[in-house]
């Protein structure tokens, strides 16, 4: 027999870990063979107890095995069943068990008073939430409250609380940090297809000749998907393209790697469309069938303005339209704007062009994140469309999500101020439908959208909110231009309740402090980028008092008189949750698997039909939602057709000028989740990247000789900050930009970027703004 | 004391390389396929900092193509 755990632990961990490698080479290369493994005998687990759960952290959503041990977490492995990570797993995943176990964890409620938190009961605390929320909205009106949630909500979550607030209070103030990062794919989908979220699945990466990532460093953010890209080139020598404005760990694996002007790929992305039709590569057959060709307003402003509006007018055009608007775009005039070659740019187009090649195109923040970002999106849906490269094994635009439920909770719930769990308030019938299932007059839901999140904050520094609650997030770090918002939610007269697993800037503005259960500490689902949900029961023990966010908001609810709507049972409330939200996406479109399908696979993919799975959408061989009998069907829009439209290139908000002349560029890293709330608890993560730091470009640093280590001072309109050097290290800036992560709490550099978003999605553009840089 | 298991992608006709490479530094223990260019690394230290160190270590190893982490344990000090 084996050695016993305790008599040999570090033998048994060790034969587990090769197990596990072995497993996920097994997934990889069917059929692998290890000989002198056979000889040993490896042992099956024995006390350890192994369950599944989608990982904690990002939009990969890789499954993940948890091994616990004496009701405390112990071990992470790869799921070798999961389809998404084949066994593998990054850093962040495998030390995501210990973002439990900080010493700081919050257990206990705190109330302040008299400007000190004092501990309460978990009774105590729901009973305040509750009555406060009663008297604001008596008076101010139910317009004075909100909540601000986030993709890293589970669904149940984000469902309560999109059913109190819009179904029975009867205010559209819900919204999510998914606003800062996916509202722009979302309107790109919306806007090109009438349906939200990718029309194909991870499989493609095992199809496609060729990856093109716009903007996408995803060695650091999508580290195990970047993996197996990587190992497509190993086994069947696909080609990876880096087109972005700083050289990454990302461009350093690809096979080429093209720098842009920041905000010029809008133009590189029609210089592309030109080359296409001047080529003569438009798959002509596919457009007459299955594409319409539209423009919509431009110079439409950046939202700097206080109670800023801006609705899109679709116009249809022609084919020769969309060509003479395309003559602007030559690749010569292209060459002068973006920085790249006319040669990069063919070069690019060539890919695309090429009817032997597969292409799959790759994006997150970068095109998201952009003050013109739902024409980025639609560009690059105009690629592929011209091309007929999409719907298709390999033939893929994808647009990668951040959060592990940017997808699931956040667009799929819909818990954005303007929608529904199907559907958005402006439209009677989508209001009809949401009201039946949740029990409440039709009336309660306003058809008129409120707040998009840095209204909102706004709305919170001028009064018009005067109540907020925020779950899984930390806006306090990652509002741009964040001093205005931070000195609102501090005013006089305004009400903050905050729930999270850590104090963080943001528990800091709260008047109640509310300890959650964290991930595997309670049951949940999320929902991935490839439209897949997963399942997670509940594993551990939450600390001391805390509890789901789901339960906090089923608590309150109840406390405001809303039992009848929130009626479910302590045992069975998030299956019954579930069931109630299904109901919503019932359908051949967007069905959502049975939660026993959940519990036995590691998850499944919407639209989930006759027992199966859709990998690719609008593809009739593929799809059973297709009915126009053709052989794609781009069902989102009333005639079937996708949209191929007119975006032309415009300026940032803010652009390098005489007092301001760098680019400054903000994003993550690797070791941490967002704001590091978590990783930062992670004593492994944390010494691998201990602080936030500014990376330059080593022939600017040679001017302003600054080394390494050294301070250096960023100036932009909104103030300064001051962070150590780094320079060809991780990231290299092209001359004149500057790249700053975000996750460090005491280097606050949204501090200085600024609020102006896409006028369409209203996402903020943390990519762009003008910065002063001087050796401080 | 950080156990970690990854797969271990090889440049093209290095995999014996590879392998003696890995086996020439502490704390590693390889398991290559027979079949397939690829080997299965298992790494034993003793603390976050010999890890770190040890991760330098292999990412300089020149027939080492690529690195990919399956798992992890982090055991308490005996
Ligand atoms: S890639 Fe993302 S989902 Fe996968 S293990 Fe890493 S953090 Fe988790």
């Amino acid at each position: 027999m084996y050695p016993s755990l305790h008599t040999d632990r570090r033998s048994f961990l060790k034969k587990m870990a090769m197990l596990s490698a072995m497993t996920a080479a097994a997934g990889m290369f069917p059929g692998i063979l290890f000989a002198e493994e056979q000889e040993r005998g490896i042992p099956a687990d024995t006390d350890l107890d192994w369950k599944k759960a989608p990982c904690r952290f990002c939009g990969v959503g890789c499954g993940v095995l948890i091994g616990t041990e004496n009701g405390k977490a112990i071990a992470v492995k790869g799921d070798p069943k999961s389809t998404v990570n084949k066994g593998l797993c990054c850093v962040k995943g495998y030390h995501s068990i210990m973002a439990l176990y900080g010493k700081d964890r919050l257990t206990k409620p705190l109330v302040k008073k008299n400007g000190s938190y004092v501990e309460t009961s978990m009774k105590e605390a729901l009973d305040l939430v509750a009555s406060k929320m009663q008297e604001t909205i008596k008076e101010h009106g139910k317009d004075a409250v909100s909540i601000y949630g986030s993709g890293q909500w589970t669904i149940p979550d984000g469902y309560v609380a999109s059913k109190l607030f819009k179904g029975c209070i009867g205010t559209n103030n819900v919204e999510a940090n998914a606003r800062l990062c996916m509202s722009t794919a979302v309107t790109g989908f919306m806007t090109s297809f009438g349906i939200d979220e990718p029309m194909g699945c991870y499989e493609d990466i095992d199809h496609a000749d060729t990856f093109v990532l716009w903007g996408n460093n995803m060695a650091e953010m999508h580290p195990v998907l970047f993996s197996r890209l990587l190992d497509q080139r190993l086994r069947r020598g696909v080609k990876i393209k880096d087109f972005a404005t700083r050289t990454t760990r990302t461009s350093m694996a690809a096979d080429k790697s093209i720098l842009f002007i920041p905000q010029t790929d809008l133009a590189v992305a029609n210089a592309i469309c030109y080359e296409i039709i001047n080529n003569g590569w438009v798959n002509t057959e596919f457009v007459q069938e299955h594409c319409n060709f539209n423009k919509g307003l431009t110079e439409m402003g950046y939202g700097l303005e206080d109670n800023y509006q801006f609705t899109d007018k679709p116009e249809a055009i022609s084919f020769e339209d969309y060509k003479t608007f395309l003559e602007d775009y030559a690749p010569e005039k292209v060459a002068r704007l973006s920085g790249v070659s006319v040669k990069d740019i063919k070069y690019l187009a060539a890919h695309f062009g090429d009817p032997n090649k597969k292409v799959m195109s790759l994006w997150c923040m970068g095109p998201n994140q952009h003050s013109r970002g739902t024409w980025m999106n639609n560009l690059i849906y105009n690629i592929h469309l011209l091309t007929g490269k999409i719907s298709n094994p390999g033939n893929s635009p994808f647009s990668l999500t951040g959060q592990p439920s940017a997808c699931g909770t956040v667009r799929e719930v819909g818990t954005l101020t303007h929608k529904l769990p199907h559907g958005v308030v402006t439209n009677k019938k989508d209001r009809e439908f949401a009201a039946k299932i949740w029990n409440v007059p039709v009336e309660n839901i306003d058809p008129k959208p409120t707040y998009h999140t840095v209204e909102m904050f706004r709305a919170l520094d001028r009064g018009d909110i005067r109540f907020m609650w925020i779950q899984v997030t930390n806006p306090m770090v990652t509002m741009p231009k964040l001093k205005l918002y931070r000195d609102g939610a501090n005013k006089e007269g305004r009400f903050i309740v905050v729930s999270d697993i850590y104090p963080t800037p943001t528990t800091d503005v709260a008047d109640v402090i509310l300890p959650s259960a964290m991930w595997i500490e309670r049951e949940g689902m999320y929902g991935n980028s490839e439209r897949r949900t997963q399942y997670f029961e509940q594993m551990v023990q939450p600390p001391g008092e805390a509890m789901s966010d789901t339960v906090q908001l089923l608590e309150v609810a109840k406390r405001m008189g809303f039992e009848k709507q929130f009626y479910y049972k302590d045992e069975t409330h998030i299956e019954e949750i579930y069931n109630e939200y299904r109901k919503h996406h019932e359908g051949k479109k967007h069905n959502m698997a049975p939660l026993e399908v959940l519990k036995s696979q590691p998850g499944a993919m919407w639209p989930y039909v006759d027992g199966k799975s859709t990998q690719w959408r609008f593809n009739a061989k593929y799809d059973p939602a297709c009915s126009n009998g053709k052989d794609f069907h781009f069902y989102g829009k009333e005639d079937g057709r996708a949209v191929i439209w007119q975006r032309p290139y415009e300026p940032a908000a803010e652009e390098p000028d005489a007092e301001y002349p760098y680019w400054l560029c903000t994003g993550r890293v690797v070791e941490h989740w967002h704001t590091g709330s978590m990783t930062r608890r992670i004593p492994v993560l944390h010494q691998a990247m201990p602080h936030s730091y500014v990376e330059l470009n080593p022939g600017d640093a040679k001017r302003l000789q600054i080394l390494t280590g050294d301070k250096v001072k960023l100036t932009t309109r909104r103030g300064e900050i001051t962070l150590p050097a780094s320079i060809n290290e991780r990231g290299v800036p092209a001359p004149m930009q500057v790249f700053v992560p975000f996750f460090d709490e005491n280097m606050l550099i949204n501090e200085i970027t600024l609020d102006s978003f896409c006028p369409i999605s209203k996402e903020p553009d943390y990519k762009k703004c003008a910065v002063n840089v001087e050796k401080a | 004391m950080p156990i970690k298991s990854y797969l271990a992608y090889p440049h093209k006709g290095k995999k014996k390389y590879l392998q003696q490479a890995f086996l020439a530094l502490e704390g590693c223990e390889v398991l290559p396929a027979d079949n397939e260019d690829l080997l299965i690394l298992v790494t034993e230290t003793d603390s976050r900092e010999a890890e770190d160190c040890l991760k330098k270590k292999l990412e300089a190893i020149p027939s080492l193509k690529l690195l990919a982490m399956v798992s992890g344990f982090d055991t308490p000090k005996p």
